[in-house]
């Protein structure tokens, strides 16, 4: 039986000045790319699909599959892309993991790079976050100069060479397709797929495309193996990961745990919801999975469980809102966020947003008219599956959650504006009533 | 533009190369270049799209597509500072919404919109990834983290007055500009500021210390392995991975493309 709580990438964060390449080799940092850099590339390949490591951006695809795909026997240089995209509303994992260990990162590039035998790798961080890409660009130049990157690493031959890339404020960048467009230069809008980016990716060269945990997920692995990592999580949803807890709890912050582990325990663990709430409704991965409620406070947070409640486990971004929540306030707030951020290219999501925004303005107002609830899962019907990608998808998800959950508030709107129904007021951190509040 | 005179020094177009320089395909670096772009000239200006076209070999328009694609590029003059209040569903509840409704009466602006000194510009953004500190403002995209409408103020306040300002995560703040060069892939010497981590990103960190708790070592694993370890249970091929992967989206597309059928190649452009 493993401890509930099993700190792996994050277990060095409090360590000081934890970014630096002295502090990671002091914690044993890059033994496990000696070890792999002495392992046929294929080899590695096997072994990370052997633990069963699955994406831990939200898809859930198992990673060393992701690798196999790469055809070897295509001319054109291989390339190794880490979505360092972090935009999805709630998820706040792979920010401070950049900001605290960056090298950690950094290894399981390399690692990655040699199994899938590409010179060239990049991450695209998102640029909102200037001291992650300070801490980023500081990790690459400490492992150059240490001999970990650039050409013949470490006596073995191989050569990789890292190019940190900062973004310039487009969710989108995080659909794995749009990340390639706008890391060629260009406006970043979603491929149609296939071909998949490991047969025609970036530059139209086989490229794989991963999220930072994944990559930062791959030292522990060769350095620990597969039994290691299979000891922790469940049957499909194999190792340990970053959950991360926000909004109304007592203490919100990131939780490294085996998969499968319930939001009741999380909870638990930091003291429950903060002082007078109850909770009334949660994301399990981030605004694009569907809302769960308190009826959903035991199921396992692992990618089965969580899809056979109805909803995914996304990013694993667990925020969580009390009794002073308005659903509907927050559905809109969400939506306009989608409208902001779809990119243009395909009309059920540049047009769809725009009215589900119109419609969900109303109800928040209290001016809502008859129909305008089947007028909006009429509308999300129309988008879900019929969009260019997984952002239109997205946007339907809060809204025809919240409808089946709490259609009444929604019936409300008819009339009520929601800030009548929940001032906003008793909702923030600052709330006279939230006595713990910092 | 051309035979105009220009304001972009020998220098700066250096650097510029010196970024397309950086990428396999030139183009690449057009995202830093108009990162360089803007710290030199406050804002993506004409002449700068003028020179990141020359430079990559591409129309300007194409550079102007681009830097209106993305929010962070600006094409009005910008403030010395940026301000950035998350409005998003989480932070917006928590008091993000208060916080800028405050802040937008205080400096008598509208969002997008720079104060008459000069300092500030107040922008409300989207989700920046640290929803465990919500409310959460940005300064320059550094990270002010746990704001109130109060604490907000005396933030902007210090900025105006030139006073010193250091991250909640992070350095010293700067300048946009300055911090735009950084984004351009110019190292400015702040990395070693600021903590590794702070609060809420040690909370489970600090319960598995009080509590004991740690991953299993290799040895405890090699005794519990045989109910969970190895990845039988795992999907061993790709149409079986897609169908345990959690869109029906990765789904559907890899039944396409394995399909003997046409269409799987319609996809392809250019």
């Amino acid at each position: 039986m493993t401890d509930t709580l099993t700190p792996v990438l994050s277990a060095d964060w409090g360590t000081d000045r934890a970014w630096t390449l002295k502090a990671y080799k002091q914690a044993g940092g890059y033994s496990a790319l000696e070890t792999a850099l002495k392992m046929a590339p294929d080899d590695v390949i096997a072994m990370v699909k052997d633990s069963g490591l699955r994406g831990r951006g939200g898809a859930g695809f198992p990673t060393g599959m992701k690798w196999s795909f790469i055809p070897q026997d295509n001319p054109k240089p291989k390339y190794l892309v880490v979505n360092a995209d972090e935009s999805e509303p709630g998820t706040c994992k792979d920010i401070p993991l950049m900001m605290a260990t960056p090298h950690t990162l950094i290894e399981g590039v390399i690692i990655a790079a040699h199994a899938i035998r590409a010179k060239t790798a990049f991450i695209y961080v998102r640029g909102e976050v200037l001291h992650v890409v300070r801490r980023l660009r500081a990790a690459a130049r400490e492992a150059k100069e240490a001999g970990y990157l650039g050409t013949d690493i470490l006596g073995s031959g191989i050569d990789v060479e890292l190019i940190i890339h900062a973004g310039a404020g487009a969710y989108i960048c995080g659909e794995e397709t749009a990340l390639l467009d706008s890391l060629e230069g260009r406006r970043g809008q979603p491929r149609l797929r296939p071909p998949f980016p490991a047969v025609e990716g970036l530059y139209a060269s086989p490229t794989v495309v991963n999220n930072v945990e994944s990559i930062a997920s791959v030292p522990s692995i060769v350095k620990n193996g597969i039994d290691w990592f299979g000891s922790m999580g469940t049957e499909k949803s194999k190792g340990y990961t970053l959950y991360s807890l926000s909004g109304h709890v007592a203490r919100p912050g990131q939780y490294e745990a085996p998969l499968g582990i319930t939001l009741r325990e999380l909870l638990d663990l930091g003291g429950g919801m903060r002082p007078g709430s109850e909770l009334k409704f949660w994301t399990p991965g981030g605004s694009s999975t569907p809302i769960l409620t308190a009826e959903h406070l035991d199921i396992p947070l692992d990618y089965e469980g969580v899809g056979a409640a109805g909803s995914m486990l996304g990013t694993k971004a667990l925020q969580v809102f009390d009794q002073t929540t308005s659903v509907v306030r927050c559905v809109l707030r969400w939506t306009e966020f989608y409208k902001h951020e779809s990119c243009g290219k395909c009309t059920p999501c540049r047009e769809g947003t725009w009215w589900l925004v119109q419609t969900l303005q109303r109800l928040d107002e209290g001016q809502g008219k008859d129909g305008d609830i089947e007028l909006l899962l009429d509308l999300c019907e129309n988008i879900l599956g019929r969009s260019f990608c997984a952002l239109g998808d997205g946007a339907t998800s809060p809204i025809t959650s919240a409808i089946q959950h709490f259609r009444s508030e929604f019936e409300s709107g008819l009339h009520t504006p929601s800030r009548e129904l929940f001032p906003p007021a008793a909702s923030t951190l600052f709330a006279p009533q939230t006595v713990g509040g910092k | 533009m051309m035979g105009q005179e220009r304001s972009l020094s020998p220098s700066t177009i250096g650097e510029l190369k010196e970024i397309a320089a950086r990428y396999p395909e030139a183009r690449s670096g057009l995202l830093p270049m108009l990162h360089l772009i803007q710290s030199v000239e406050g804002n993506v200006t004409n002449e700068g799209i003028e020179i990141c076209a020359e430079i990559l070999g591409i129309s300007a328009a194409e550079v102007s597509g681009v830097a209106t694609f993305y929010t962070m590029y600006k094409r009005r003059p910008m403030g010395e500072h940026h301000v950035g209040v998350c409005t998003n569903t989480l932070c917006a509840v928590m008091g993000g919404d208060l916080i800028f409704e405050r802040l937008k009466g205080h400096l008598d602006v509208g969002n997008d919109e720079t104060t008459e000194d000069g300092k500030v510009t107040l922008e409300h953004i989207e989700c920046n990834a640290a929803c465990d500190f919500a409310p959460v403002m940005m300064v320059n995209w550094e990270f002010f983290d746990n704001q109130t409408p109060d604490s907000a103020v005396e933030l902007v306040d210090k900025l105006r007055a030139g006073e010193t300002v250091q991250a909640t995560r992070g350095a010293t703040i700067t300048s946009w500009r300055e911090a735009e060069r950084v984004l351009a892939g110019f190292e400015d010497g702040l990395v070693d500021e600021g903590p590794a981590a702070a609060g809420p990103s040690l909370a489970g960190l600090e319960i598995a210390a009080e509590r004991g708790w740690t991953a299993p070592s290799v040895d405890e694993a090699k005794v519990s392995t045989g109910s969970t370890g190895g990845a039988d249970a795992t999907a061993d091929t790709k149409t079986g991975a897609a169908e345990q992967a959690d869109t029906s989206r990765a789904e559907s597309e890899t039944k396409l493309e394995e399909s003997p059928a046409d269409t799987a190649k319609e996809g392809e452009d250019d």
